[in-house]
């Protein structure tokens, strides 16, 4: 392993060199930003490559408003709030989930079928199940979803968050202000929606895109092969990731996700409004639908605590660029999302960072 | 089917009236089975052959009570005794301390029981006092314990962060995380939890071994919450130094790794419950490697890594895989399970 492990080491070294300017290439996969401290591999990148954490980690993108939304629901008698671990911790108006958790309204599930499990275990209280992540997770609810219906089982329902990556990325590279040079692919999303579904960025933007699977390797065999792309001038589509991802993904997933959920415009932590990137039920399943049921309405919020997380997603910062970073935001008190869950940048760069390798 | 009533502790067990005397000689002391113990007394006497000892306490309030290699009552014995014996001492004394629950079924109790005399007995070490209470149905989780134990300290050990030099070597007694891993699997559910199994276990036969066959160990921890992670932070905070660990050098189960993966957690941050961080001079690594090797609790000892001069702050720094490096944080609180 070792010996390709040097040679992409020697092949992106030639590649910055000639390029002679420095080369971004972004991750949009929180396992990815994660893998890449644990593994130190920014400590061995050569001086003009460097690594931007991109919108990758579920937790993070959500936008204020949902985790607000959240919290109100977490205060009504009625409702029990299952939800993802990482989410419990995430600041909003007036708390976070965990200090609503000692009136035992919010239980974390580790499944969606947990959550399920949790509204036929509770007949007198109405289960919202807080529905977050990617591609890799939409599959899942959208199984509960129909299982609640086949069953009629009524106080179940979800409040979607679920959004998809390749409208993010569109817009990250519609800012006229982008600085990213090339995509490094997530594995998991990839193997649901298939790394074709990459070929819109690398035709209308020019710009590489190269799925990696998560082990210190596939990561840098994946930025190697980036860089090759880059320094010869012809942007391409590719998985390194053979063993997992194929062009077409895993087409099962990709139906149940279209029979339950069509993609709406919504609103992202940073990027702001996206058009047709957010997933929301479809009007046949609308009586699981919390944002129905409930009359919820996504206000987005105004965020008045400094954090920069929004930047942070972009790449347009660093973490410890942010005045708050290891200051008065850190994982115990964490201010924004970022900080919170283990695959946000901010808490993967206070967890494993050192100083020295920040831009400035 | 509903147990009897008679199945399952009462309130009036831990009134301190016949029942309670019956719950002791009929269910505690049998599985304990030492003479210290049978007496009765109001307090224990004890003859050490040394003034200078070791003294320590912990409570167990775990969940589940039982898991695959253990459960609360072997680890309530294995945890005081670990503590005992990383400080030097060779323990010869426990006292043991249960809260139960009204409600918890007797059968459940003499298995708590068994691990408790069973556990005790393989260290060498006795339970000379104890104390029974009964709480109401809903105050406890089935049953704390706390014990506290004694013991001798070994002559001429003098273990402390002071005694550490750059240098010096370190070294575990096997993989990392098996405790952990296994508590959280089996908490979750996950389907390769029948494969995890903690690694609960008495170390005072290897320490004390190791402690007797050369002077060159500086200090000793047991890497229990926080996991080796945690313990290594404490040995830079503690000295100033920071410590160099080699990720490949690092022994982790398979299966800890694939579970600990799909979770998100670092090995290197889970508990253990059987485990010894041991920092010793250089001359002496290879043999106390050797004696670990020996012994049925260090058969997968390794040389993980050393201690060396701090550049700005003492942190600990994992040279990885790939020939990176990163650092090793000091955990924060409970780690959450991540969401894909
Ligand atoms: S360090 Fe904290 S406040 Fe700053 S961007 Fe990150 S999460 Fe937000």
């Amino acid at each position: 392993m070792l010996e390709r492990i040097e040679k992409a080491k020697d092949q992106m070294t030639a590649a910055c060199e000639a390029m002679g300017r420095p080369i971004n290439i972004m991750e949009v996969c929180g396992t990815h930003t994660v893998s890449i401290f644990r593994n130190g591999i920014r400590s061995v990148l050569p001086a003009g490559l460097r690594l931007l954490s991109g919108p990758g980690c579920p937790v993070c993108v959500t936008d204020q408003s949902y985790i607000d939304t959240v919290l109100r629901l977490a205060d009504r008698d009625d409702l029990l709030i299952a939800t993802y671990g990482d989410m419990i911790r995430v600041p909003g108006r007036g708390g976070s989930l965990e200090t609503k958790r000692a009136k035992a309204a919010v239980r974390v599930v580790l499944s969606s079928e947990d959550a399920l499990q949790l509204a036929r275990d509770n007949p007198s209280k109405v289960v919202v199940f807080i529905a977050v992540g990617f591609e890799t997770t939409a599959p899942a609810t959208a199984v509960v979803v129909k299982e609640a219906a086949a069953d009629s089982l009524e106080n179940f329902c979800i409040f979607s968050g679920h959004k998809l990556v390749v409208p993010a990325m569109r817009a990250l590279l519609s800012d006229k202000n982008n600085n990213i040079d090339a995509f490094l692919c997530p594995g998991h999303v990839s193997a649901i929606i298939g790394y074709g579904a990459f070929g819109e960025i690398v035709d209308n933007f020019g710009r590489p895109c190269v799925v990696a699977g998560f082990e210190a390797l596939q990561i840098m065999e994946g930025l190697a092969e980036i860089c090759r792309q880059l320094s010869c001038g012809e942007p391409e589509l590719k998985s390194v990731y053979t063993a997992v991802v194929t062009r077409d993904g895993n087409t099962a997933a990709q139906k149940i996700i279209d029979e339950c959920f069509e993609a709406v415009d919504g609103y992202w932590r940073g990027l702001g409004k996206i058009k047709k990137s957010t997933l929301r039920l479809r009007d046949e399943y609308g009586r699981f639908d919390a944002v129905q049921r409930f009359g919820l309405h996504e206000i987005p919020a105004e965020d008045t605590t400094g954090c920069r997380c929004g930047e942070v997603l972009c790449g347009l910062i660093e973490p410890p660029q942010c005045s708050l970073f290891e200051r008065a935001c850190s994982p115990e008190m964490p201010v924004g999302a970022c900080m919170v869950s283990s695959e946000g940048a901010c808490a993967a760069w206070f967890k494993y960072g050192r100083k020295r390798e920040c831009r400035k | 089917m509903t147990k009897r009533r008679t199945d399952r502790i009462l309130l009036a067990h831990g009134g301190g009236g016949r029942l309670t005397d019956q719950l002791i000689r009929r269910h505690i002391l049998p599985q304990l089975k030492n003479d210290a113990l049978a007496e009765l007394g109001d307090s224990a006497k004890l003859d050490l052959s040394s003034a200078s000892v070791c003294f320590t306490t912990d409570s167990y309030v775990v969940k589940p009570l039982f898991f695959n290699g253990g459960d609360i009552g072997k680890l309530a014995v294995c945890g005081t005794i670990n503590d005992l014996a990383v400080a030097g001492s060779r323990p010869v004394a426990l006292t043991l301390s249960l809260i139960i629950e009204e409600g918890f079924e007797f059968a459940l109790l003499a298995k708590i029981l068994s691990g408790i005399g069973e556990a005790a007995r393989q260290s060498d070490a006795q339970i000379v006092a104890g104390d029974t209470k009964t709480v109401e149905s809903g105050a406890a989780e089935g049953i704390f314990i706390n014990t506290a134990g004694v013991g001798v300290r070994l002559p001429g050990v003098d273990l402390g962060f002071e005694k550490i030099t750059p240098g010096d070597r370190i070294i575990i007694n096997g993989t990392i995380g098996d405790h952990g891993m296994a508590i959280i699997s089996q908490r979750e559910g996950m389907e390769f939890q029948s494969r995890l199994r903690s690694d609960c276990a008495a170390l005072a036969g290897l320490t004390c071994r190791l402690l007797e066959s050369t002077n060159g160990i500086r200090f000793m921890r047991d890497p229990t919450r926080g996991g080796l992670a945690a313990a290594l932070n404490e040995i830079a905070a503690g000295t100033g130094l920071a410590v160099e660990i080699s990720e490949t050098d690092v022994p982790v189960d398979p299966t800890v790794r694939a579970a600990a993966e799909m979770l998100g957690f670092d090995p290197l941050t889970i508990a253990n419950e059987g485990k010894f961080v041991a920092v010793v001079s250089p001359e002496s690594a290879e043999q106390c490697l050797n004696i670990c090797k020996s012994h049925p609790l260090g058969g997968n000892a390794a040389i993980i890594g050393t201690v060396v001069q701090a550049s700005d702050v003492p942190t600990v720094e994992l040279m990885t895989e790939i020939g990176g490096r990163r650092i090793v944080p000091m955990p924060y609180g409970r780690e959450l399970p991540r969401i894909c």
